[in-house]
Formats: C-alpha cells, structure tokens, sequence
C-alpha cells in the first residue's frame, strides 16, 4: 500500500536519510526502531507530508503523494508531543478529525464515546485536556488518531508514558485495533519488547538507512551485524580472529572459540565479533569445547531467572549469563556454549 | 513530479519569499498612506527653501529652537514612562494573580483615560485637583486653611501626572495579558529547586515578561514623546516639546520649512529609539511553550497579599479613576447654584447638560446631537478595528518568518506614533485631495489615520501570541484532515483570541479617541464625539462647559460599552460555539 | 464569534460601497463649497432660506483651527477643495494675499461697510466680522476683595493686582497674540518688554491656550480657578449670560475697556482663485454681507458684524462692553514682524 522510495533528507547540512526505501502491507504492522536522532520522526513527517524530502518519493497504492498536500492525505499520525489542542475538551479532540470530514453530529459524539471506551477513559469527554496526566493525554492522542479510521496509522511513541500493565493491556489492544481493522500501521519506539510484540516487521534504522529488515524473530536469531546485536542487547560481545573457516573457529580472548555463521564465513585473518546470548549459556563441569571458566561477581534477580555477571580471566566487560538458581558472589562456575550457539558477526558500525 | 515543478515549489516555501507575502499588503498600506504624505510634504515645504538639495544653509535654522524642545522632550518623556512604568507594573501583578469584587469594572475604568480629549481631561484634574476642586476645597475645610495647599496646575508634575493618567493602560493590558499566559509549571519548578519567591520572579518570570515589558515601555515612551495636547494644556509656554514646536510653526507662524525639519528630527529620534529598543530586547524570539497551564487569578489569601493589594488598587484609583468620576460627577452637579458663594461645596444634581445636548438651542447649522456624534464615533472605530486586525494579522504571521526584512520593516511600521500628527495631517492634504478620495463622501482617511497609529499597539501584542503556538498543534491539525485556512481558523484564532480581543480595545480606544493626524483632517458631514466636545468647551458659558462635560461622560459611556462588549465576546469563545 | 467577525465584515463592506457610491444628486442643482474653521456657526434657517432663493446647495467643509485652515487653503491653492474661504484673520491678512490664494470682487455690499474695516483696497479679502481680545475679569471677585477694577494696561503692574491676571502664549494662542500686540500697539516696539518685565515682576500667569486660562485659571468662568482676570473676547460676558443655568440679570464678568486694552480682530471671507464655481460664489459672499446674514453673526459666533445697519441681540447690548479705542496693528507689520515679536516675548517671560 505505502511504498518509500529512496527518501533523501539533511538536517542543518548534515544527510540524515539517505536513500531510505520500505514498503507497508495492508493489515501490517512496521515497526522502525533506531537509536534517538536518527531520523525517524522525520521520515513519520515526510510520509505526512509535513516535510518535504529532498530526493526520493513516497507513494499511496502506487501512485505518488507528491503534490498532494497534508490534509489530503488521510493517514493518521500519532505525536510524540501529543500535540493536543490546549483550548478544547477531550471529545472535541478526538472528533476533530471526525469534524473535518463533515460527519453529522450524532454519529461524531457515538464515535467518540465509542473511542474513549477503548482507550478505557469514558466518561473523559468533557476535560479539559490540560488537566490530563501525562498518561491520560498519550491515550487522547492516541484516540485522536484512531479515531477518523485513517488508511494509514503512523504512531511516535505511542506508549511510552504508560506504566507496565496499562502498556501491556493498551498494547494488546493496538494490535486488536490495527488487526481488525486492517490498517496498515508504522510504529517508531524505543522499547524492543514493544517492537518485538506488536511489529508484524521490524525495520532498523541506523546512520540514514535501513541496516536490517525483517520479522522479529530473525533480528534476534540472526542479527545482521555486530551493531544490530549491540543494539538489540542481544548478549555478549566478544571480537576476535578468525583462524580457520571450516569448521569456523576464532581466537579471541576467551579462547579459542568454535562458531557458527549465518552466512558466508569470514576468510582466515579477519576480524570477526562473536555473540553469546546468556540465556544459552550450559552449566558444565566436564571437559568440552567452548568452555569458559570465572567468578560471579554479581547478580541481579530478574524475574523468572537470575543474570550472573562473570568474570572470566580477569576480563571486563563481565561476562553474563541466565540461570534459574541463585549462586553466591565469589562462587567459581564454568560455563559452555555449543559451536552452534556462537553466532559469528559481521564487524559492523 | 518533475525536478523543476519542485524546486519552485521549494522556492516559494521559503522563509523569505513566505515573509515578503505577508508584508506586501501592510507595507503598501504604510508607503501609501503615511510615507507618501509626509514626503509629499517634505519636499513640497523644503524645496525652495535654504535648506532644499544639499545645501545646508545653517543660518536658517535656530538651534536653541531646536535644542530646548528636543531635550525638553525626551527628559519628560521619560519621566513619565518611569511613573508609568511605576504605576502600571504592580497593577498588572495585581490584575494577573488575584480576582477582587471590581476588578472587571476597574479593568475598563483604567482604560478609559486613554480616549478622552486632553481638554476634558484638564477639566476633570481641575475638578479634581484645581484650586477649588473638591481635594482642596475637602482639605482647606478640614485644616481650616486659606489658600489651597495642593498646586497641581501648569506644573512640569501635572503633565507627569496627566500622562500617567493616560497611559498606565497600555502598561496594565499589555503586561498582564502576557503574564497570564505564563507557564505556571515553570514557577513550580523553581520552587522546587529552593528559589525564593523573590529569586523566581527575578530569575524565571521577569525574563520572560521582557518582551512584553519593553513593548509596552516603547508604545508609552513614543505616546509620551509626540505627546500634543497634555503638554499644551496642563503645561505652559516653558515647557514646549517637539510637537507643540510643530504645531506653532505649522499653524501660528505658517512657517512650513521649518515646521517639516523639526518633523523630520522627530522621525529620526523615533527610529532611533525603536531600533535601539529592538536591539535590546529583539523582535521577541520566543520558544514555542508546549501547551501549558497559564497563571489563573485566585483569591488573596495572606494578609500581605491584600495589604499590597489594596494598596495597588487604591493608587489605581485615585490616580485614573478619580479624575474620571469628578468629571462625571461634575456634569450632573449644579455648576453655580449661586455667583457669590464661592469655597462651598454645591447642592444639587441635574441632567441639564444632557438635555441640553440635545436640544439645538439656536438652530445652529453644525449642530451636533449626541446620537450622531456617538454613532460617527463608532463607525469610525469599527473601520478602524477592521483594517487594523487584518493588517496586525498579516504583519504578526509575516514577522513569524527570521528574516531581515523584519529588522528594517519593523521599526518603520512603529514611526506613525512617534510621528507629528500636525505634519502627516498636511501631508494627507496635499496628496488626498484628488479623486478618488476628494470625491468621497465618507471620509474613510479619518479611520485610516487612526489605523496607523493603532497597527503599532497590535502588531506588538499579536506578534508574540502568534509565535507561542507550536508547529506541533498545527501539524496536528494538518493530519486530522485539516486545509491551512482550517488549521487558521481551528487553531491559531482559538489561541489568538485572548491578544485579539486586547487589540480590539486598543484600537477601539484609539479611534475613539481620536489620535493622530484625524484631529487636523477635514470632516465633512461626519462629527464625532471629540470634536463636538471641542465645540462646546472652546466657548464660554456655563451651560456650555456642562455640556462638553456631559458629552465627554457621553463619550466614556460608549467606549465602555465597547470594551464590555469585546471582552463578552472572549467569554463565550472560551465557552465554545 | 466567527459570525461576528463575518458580520462585522459585511457591515464594513457596505459602508464602503456607500461611502463609494457617487452622490445621488440631480444635476440641475449646483452647490457652493465654503471652508472655514471650526469656530463658524450659522443658522440652519438662514442657510435653508438663502439656498431655496437662489436655488443653490451650500455644503460646508470645516477645516479645523484658523491656522489649519489657512495652511490647507494654501498647500491646495491649485485645486482648492472650496469656492469660499472663510475665517482669515487680520494677523494672517498680508500672508494670504502674498500667496494669492483669492480673486478680487468688487461685491456691491462694500458700499454699505465701513472703511474702517476695509484693510484690503484690492479687495480680495472682504471682511465679514470683528471683535475683540479684551482682559474680562470676575465681578464679585473684585467685589468680595474691594479692588477696584484696573482701567488701563498699566495698571495691571500695580502691586495690588499681583498674580490675578492670566494670559496665553502668543504663540500658541490667537488670542494671546493679540493681547501681545495691544501691548505692542500701546507701548510701542521699543517699550513692551519693559512693560512685559513688569508684568512678569507681577506674578501674570502664563497658559498655553485660551481653553486652559478660562476653564482652569479664570474664576469668573464655570471653571472656578484661581485668577479673576483673563485675556478673553469682549463678547465673552454676554456668552456667559446666554449659556447661564439659571437666568442671569447682570452679566458675572465684564472687559476692561481702558485705551489699548482691547484687540481689534476683523476676519475676512475670500473667493479662492481656482474655485469651481466663482459666480456662485460671488453671490454668497453678497449674501455674507447683507442683512440677515450679519444678524446672525452675533448669536452664533460672538462677534460683531461688519454692517452697520445690522441690529444687535439685546444681550449684546446690555452685556457687552465696547472699547472707544481698540488697538490695532498694520496687517503688513503683523505679517513681518510677528515671530521677531514671539521670540522676544518669550525671551523675556523665559528669563
């Protein structure tokens, strides 16, 4: 449905999107993630049309938006800021958009009431928007958008001042909305979690263009690179030197670790970065490959598991891994990874 | 879309392209209707005389002439802005803060000194102040004194005072409108932080106010600096400004040439002082605020807060509204019941002057019923509102756009108010007295006078409104659906509206009072209230005086009704439509 | 509130199109421009009845104050806004033939005026009315104090009228001016300011305009000030009995009448070079002249007419004094030595 074409764009002379192209299915949602300033916002405006690109072209069903200006668009866009008008209540928020495609009054008010509903705040209508906590306004802004079923949903951190579980409940109510109502949806956040659980696909935008795209389970079973790793916390990070390819093996200063590759291995002599996620870390006592030996030297609960910090050879950063039971600090333990479970990466920026 | 569709496309969305758009109208009003006629007038006065082409024949001119009034000027013109400034800054904390029984009725009260006629407003002082004005009169009968112990009149103080008088409202509306529009959680914060409510003030709200502050200062300084008729009539021959010079050379010794140099002295000490105080406080490059909680008036509640309350409105009072009442007062009080008696206080009231008014009692041809002349009155005001609002709008949303063009535009938008209403007035002669407008039979240069010295007062106090409204509340609107002259009419006007309607009084006022070149324009069949005023005090006789003290109430009246009107208006925009 | 923006819109935009719309008056009837200050009065009868003799519309244009007047007059002599120009005054008389702003008409009502009053033999300016600038002062004030009225200019230095007398700036005030010039006229160019000394030795107060010194410093006025004695009209006291509250039998304040103490002011009626309708005009101004325009003149303007065979309101004749011997100065003189005069004056009360 949405298609960008090679979006160029600068800020103050600096490229911030360069050559960025994606495409939004009906029924999907596309989730962009990336670190703060890099461009996100921006390109949510530019598909508005509130920003002009400087290269590049975004089209609707195949056709060009170019020239068709904001308010023609029909596509919904959720602020960061909220941006809820300050001199008019909660209902005459959210039917703004209702009122500006001319619907009768009577089917306005059901609409809003019905939307207030969702977003659990009936009752609200009559607020004055600036008495609203900043929870209470996220939903406003949130309902605003929704609520003239625009073909297309863009949110900016829609759920970022909510607490957990009214996330949880408002999240899962997002991808109700987006799934029945077949709007195809982009979605800017910085929490994964979030990511992981509403994106039908996840796009990373890294340094003005899309560094990896995908479902979300393959950016965390195979990130494109050290950088996609790091960012996604994926686990520990370890560099190193590739010795031989096959079987993939790298000297690092851990050992010498036996890898797996993705794709194609790296040729003897490169620098290669290794990924140990901890929760795949094998408690062993036995003699085996990929053996690492340390010292807790600390653990925080988290939940379901405990993450221990291990200090291997002296080593900094702490290497850590997730294990069910609690250990003392101090305690000696060695862990083991199977080659399988090292994944190689590309050195990547 | 092909490559160079865009590009010119890109072109035209350009701060600077987007500015001159919005200026061009404005900017001709100006060309057309302020700097034609005084350079028509320059030229015309100057050429053929010593002083036309380069040659500067300096014998021509006598400096003293020069010198005394322009330092003479300057010195009281700021004095008063200091007094000013004194009065109207704690009243517009108290206007800002706090709500108290009256407070609407005092608001319109403090503004109606600024429409009256300096004629009337010296009767009133006089009723007020004057040897046997009630104060003396109240304080020799209470002392058991011979003479009266307060001399007010033809005094360097009574026109410190009577500017006062005229223009702590500007200082009160201006000021207070921009501090309610302060965010309240900035205030918070500091708090937080551990400043006192002193250092908050200083520190977060004082900066903040600076804008609003420093235009209100400018507008009074250039009111003060060209100020005519309180310099005449309070003053005395030693105290002569630049205008009072003007008007002598121009209208008592027909001495143009000089009369236009003086003119031209005055411009240049106007832009002076407005580029000066454009670089000071520049032309107010606020920070979008995020939509945010203004300051909303409550109750005092510590005994301090209503000391100092009381306090403030008290002064208030006395200063501004009490001449005011004396004036009315006076025209419902029997003026002599009897010659001989004199230091007594008077019995007796009686709506004579108002009959009176009505009645042509010598089937005078130029007779004025007060009907007519209120009705003039407004009409011209309304034009005058009309054409300011429009031409205020596109100025504020031109100034939106950084450009360098702001810089120059500005300060000549602001010269009107400092310029010599005599000078523009034969100016407005020499180039209106063709067709289209010498054919006319409504003197439409009447409300255009008026608009060029109100555009000032308005483009100052929406430019900054405008600018407080975030690029993310109309991007929004832009979203829902919303064409640009949608997102005009849903968001800025909304979020205008309170410094909309603060301009709507001031060029209310303005025209009611009629400032500016109108006072020296020819006025065929419309009269006004001013000038009928004038009518009646310019000639002798009791019934005469009452009459122009009745009509002066008249006047009062009519400009409040107007204020009321325009501030019910804000009620039922907040109340939704 | 956006329908009273539309409203008040559309409001505004039919007054335009009024405004706009050309005159809807037949062709047939001309119509005469007279200009004057804003000081002209006249009866609406007087008017009515000359337009429906001769079948004419006389539309008046007021101009503001003398000096305004004049000033318009001249900047717009090319393509004057007026047939008639009136309200020159005998101090602006030398300036305005000197700019030849009017034609000459030999109007056959001249014949009916007394020469005296006649200071253009050209004829171009035609007088029309007089009166004059004379001292009033408060009756029960010098009753109350049992002073006895001062009868000549000198008199006025006596210690015992010290800070009771209130003048106005000669140059910001008509008035004012002609008092300096009765002074000039009585003491002569090299004496008056000595006499000018004296009287600032004595406390005069000086205000900037005639409103001011009557309203605010005159006691004898509505105005209740302090000074009983005020440089004012001679018609000034009659005007008092008219506009009274309640019936007055004697007039509260009077004129000093003494030799010189009185200005003799005579203003003039033009017929401007240019004007659209000069045989129009010419007849009004014929009208100004005769009979029952002159007798009008007094009730509506407080000032005297020009024709002899005019009779006066009885309160002009009960109330007014008249001066046996008005000062006056040569018109040529006033128009050449008028600033010299401010300036000095100024120097001397400045000092």
């Amino acid at each position: 449905m949405l298609s960008v074409i090679n979006i160029d764009k600068s800020y103050e002379g600096q490229p911030l999107l360069k050559g960025v192209s994606f495409s939004v299915d009906e029924n999907e949602t596309v989730c962009l993630l990336g670190p703060s300033g890099s461009g996100k916002s921006t390109l949510l405006r530019i598909i508005a049309g509130l920003e002009e690109p400087e290269g590049g072209d975004v089209h609707w069903k195949h056709a060009s938006l170019a020239g068709i200006p904001t308010h023609k668009r029909r596509f919904g866009l959720m602020f960061q800021d909220y941006a809820l008008f300050p001199h008019r209540n909660v209902a005459e928020n959210i039917a703004f958009g209702l009122k500006m495609q001319n619907l009768p009054a009577d089917e306005i008010n059901a609409r809003v009431e019905h939307a207030l509903e969702t977003i659990g705040m009936a009752g609200f209508a009559h607020r004055k928007v600036t008495e609203l906590s900043g929870g209470e306004q996220q939903r406003v802004a949130l309902a605003r958008a929704l609520a003239p079923n625009p073909r297309l949903l863009m949110l900016d951190e829609p759920l970022g001042a909510l607490d957990r579980t009214l996330r949880e409940d408002l999240g899962q109510e997002l991808r109700r909305i987006l799934h029945e109502s077949k709007i195809p949806a982009i979605y800017v956040t910085h929490d994964q979690e979030e990511a992981f659980s509403l994106a039908d696909r996840l796009l990373l935008l890294h340094q003005g263009a899309i560094i990896q795209g995908g479902r979300p389970h393959e950016f965390f079973h195979h990130p494109r690179n050290e950088w996609v790793a790091r960012f996604f916390g994926l686990g520990n990070l370890v560099e190193g030197t590739v010795v031989s390819r096959t079987p993939l093996q790298v000297e690092t200063a851990l050992g010498l670790i036996h890898a797996s590759c993705d794709r194609q291995s790296p040729a003897p002599g490169q620098r290669a970065t290794l990924l140990f996620r901890p929760s795949q870390a094998q408690l062993t006592s036995v003699e085996e490959v990929n053996l690492l030996a340390g010292r807790v030297s600390d653990q925080v609960f988290q939940g379901e598991k405990y993450q221990v910090s291990l200090t291997i050879n002296d080593r900094l950063p702490e290497f850590k891994i997730l294990l069910p039971n609690p250990l003392a600090i101090g305690e000696r333990l060695q862990v083991h990874y199977p080659p399988s479970d090292v994944l190689c990466l590309e050195n990547g920026a | 879309m092909n490559a160079s569709h865009r590009s010119l496309r890109r072109w035209t969305r350009r701060p600077a392209f987007r500015g001159l758009l919005f200026w061009l109208v404005p900017a001709l009003f100006l060309g057309y209707f302020f700097y034609q006629p005084l350079l028509a007038l320059f030229n015309l006065a100057l050429k053929g005389s010593a002083l036309s082409g380069w040659e500067f024949d300096m014998s021509a001119l006598n400096l003293t002439r020069i010198w005394r009034p322009l330092s003479f000027t300057i010195r009281q013109a700021a004095l008063s802005t200091l007094l000013t400034l004194i009065l109207g800054l704690p009243g517009a904390w108290a206007f800002t803060h706090f709500t108290f029984p009256g407070k609407k009725f005092l608001k319109t009260l403090t503004t109606l000194p600024f429409i009256l006629p300096t004629v009337v407003v010296a009767a009133g002082f006089n009723a007020l102040l004057g040897p046997r004005g009630w104060i003396n009169l109240g304080l020799m009968s209470l002392f058991n004194l011979a003479t009266p112990p307060i001399q007010f009149l033809n005094t360097f103080g009574a026109i410190l005072v009577a500017h006062v008088f005229y223009n702590t409202t500007i200082i009160l509306r201006v000021v207070s409108n921009a501090w309610s529009q302060q965010n309240i959680r900035l205030q918070h914060a500091s708090q937080v932080l551990g400043a006192s409510p002193w250092h908050t003030f200083k520190e977060i709200t004082l900066p903040q106010l600076k804008p609003a502050i420093f235009s209100g200062t400018l507008l009074v300084f250039l009111f003060n600096f060209s100020s005519f008729g309180v310099v005449l009539m309070l003053g005395g021959p030693q105290y002569a400004t630049l205008e009072v010079e003007i008007y002598v050379q121009a209208l008592h010794l027909l001495n143009l040439p000089m009369a236009s140099v003086l003119s031209i002295l005055q411009l240049l000490c106007t832009l002076l002082i407005t580029l000066g105080h454009n670089r000071a406080s520049g032309l107010g490059d606020l920070v979008a605020a995020p939509p945010a909680r203004g300051i909303t008036p409550r109750k005092p509640t510590r005994v301090i807060e209503r000391v100092v309350l009381i306090l403030i409105i008290t002064t208030l009072f006395v200063l501004l509204v009490a001449p005011l009442s004396s004036l009315a007062l006076r025209s419902i009080v029997k003026l002599e019941p009897t010659r001989g008696e004199r230091g007594e206080i008077e019995r007796g009231l009686t709506l004579q002057f108002y009959r009176e008014l009505a009645v042509n009692r010598r089937g005078d041809l130029f007779f004025v019923p007060p009907i007519t002349a209120a009705r003039n009155s407004f009409l011209f005001a309304l034009i005058t509102i009309g054409l300011t609002l429009t031409l205020g709008l596109l100025v504020a949303y031109a100034q939106r756009y950084r450009t360098p063009l702001n810089k120059i535009l500005d300060p000549l938008l602001m010269l009107p108010l400092g310029a010599s209403a005599i000078t523009l007035g034969l100016g407005f002669i020499i180039v209106f007295n063709r067709p289209p407008f010498s054919t006319l039979r409504f003197p439409l240069l009447i409300p255009i006078a008026h608009t060029l010295v109100a555009l000032p007062f308005i483009v100052r106090t929406l430019s900054p409104a405008l600018r407080n409204i975030s690029t993310s509340l109309r991007n929004a609107a832009r979203v829902l659906g919303a064409s640009p002259l949608r997102v005009w009419r849903e968001v800025d006007l909304p979020l205008m509206t309170p410094s909309i309607l603060v301009s709507t009084i001031f060029a209310l006022t303005i025209s009611l009072g009629e400032f500016g070149a109108s006072t020296f324009l020819v006025r065929p069949d419309y009269p006004t209230l001013p000038v009928a005023i004038y009518r009646y005090i310019s000639q002798p006789g009791a019934l005469n005086y009452g009459q122009a003290l009745a009509m002066s109430t008249i006047l009062m009246l009519v400009c409040a009704a107007g204020i009321f009107t325009i501030e019910r208006l804000q009620k039922s925009e907040k109340d939704g439509n | 509130m956006r329908k009273i923006i539309f409203a008040l819109l559309v409001l505004i935009f039919t007054l335009l199109i009024g405004a706009c719309a050309p005159s809807a008056r037949p062709a047939e009837t001309q119509s005469i421009t007279v200009v004057t200050h804003d000081s002209f009065a006249i009866s609406e009868e007087l008017i009515a009845d000359f337009e429906s003799e001769h079948d004419v519309k006389v539309v008046f244009v007021r101009g503001g104050d003398a000096g305004t007047t004049l000033n318009q007059a001249i900047l717009t002599k090319e393509n004057p806004v007026a047939d008639v120009f009136f309200g020159l005054d005998n101090t602006f008389l030398t300036r305005a033939l000197e700019e030849e702003l009017f034609i000459a008409y030999d109007s056959p009502m001249l014949a009916h005026i007394p020469a005296a009053f006649k200071l253009d033999p050209g004829n171009f300016a035609l007088p029309i009315d007089y009166g004059d600038v004379c001292i009033n002062y408060d009756k029960a004030y010098f009753a109350d104090h049992n002073l006895p009225v001062p009868s000549s200019l000198k008199a006025l230095t006596e210690p015992q009228y010290a800070g009771l007398l209130v003048v106005q700036n000669p140059a910001t005030s008509s008035p004012g001016l002609s008092f300096l010039m009765a002074t000039i006229a009585h003491f002569g160019e090299d004496g008056y300011l000595d006499y000018w000394a004296a009287l600032k030795h004595n406390g005069v107060v000086v205000v900037s305009d005639w409103e001011t010194a009557y309203y605010t410093n005159f006691s004898g006025s509505s105005g209740r000030g302090p000074q009983p004695m005020v440089v004012s009209y001679g018609s000034s006291p009659a005007a008092e009995v008219i506009f009274a509250e309640t019936e007055l039998a004697q007039a509260p304040t009077g004129s000093i009448i003494g030799p010189d103490t009185c200005f003799r002011q005579i203003e003039f009626v033009g017929i401007l070079k240019n004007a659209a309708n000069p045989d129009q005009a010419k007849i009004f101004v014929d009208f100004m002249l005769s009979v029952p325009f002159q007798e009008d003149i007094p009730l509506q303007m407080f000032v005297f007419p020009v024709n002899p065979q005019a009779s006066l309101p009885q309160a002009f004749l009960e109330h007014v004094d008249t001066p046996d011997q008005p000062a006056s100065l040569p018109p040529e003189l006033i128009d050449a030595k008028r600033e010299a005069w401010i300036n000095a004056w100024l120097e001397t009360i400045l000092d």
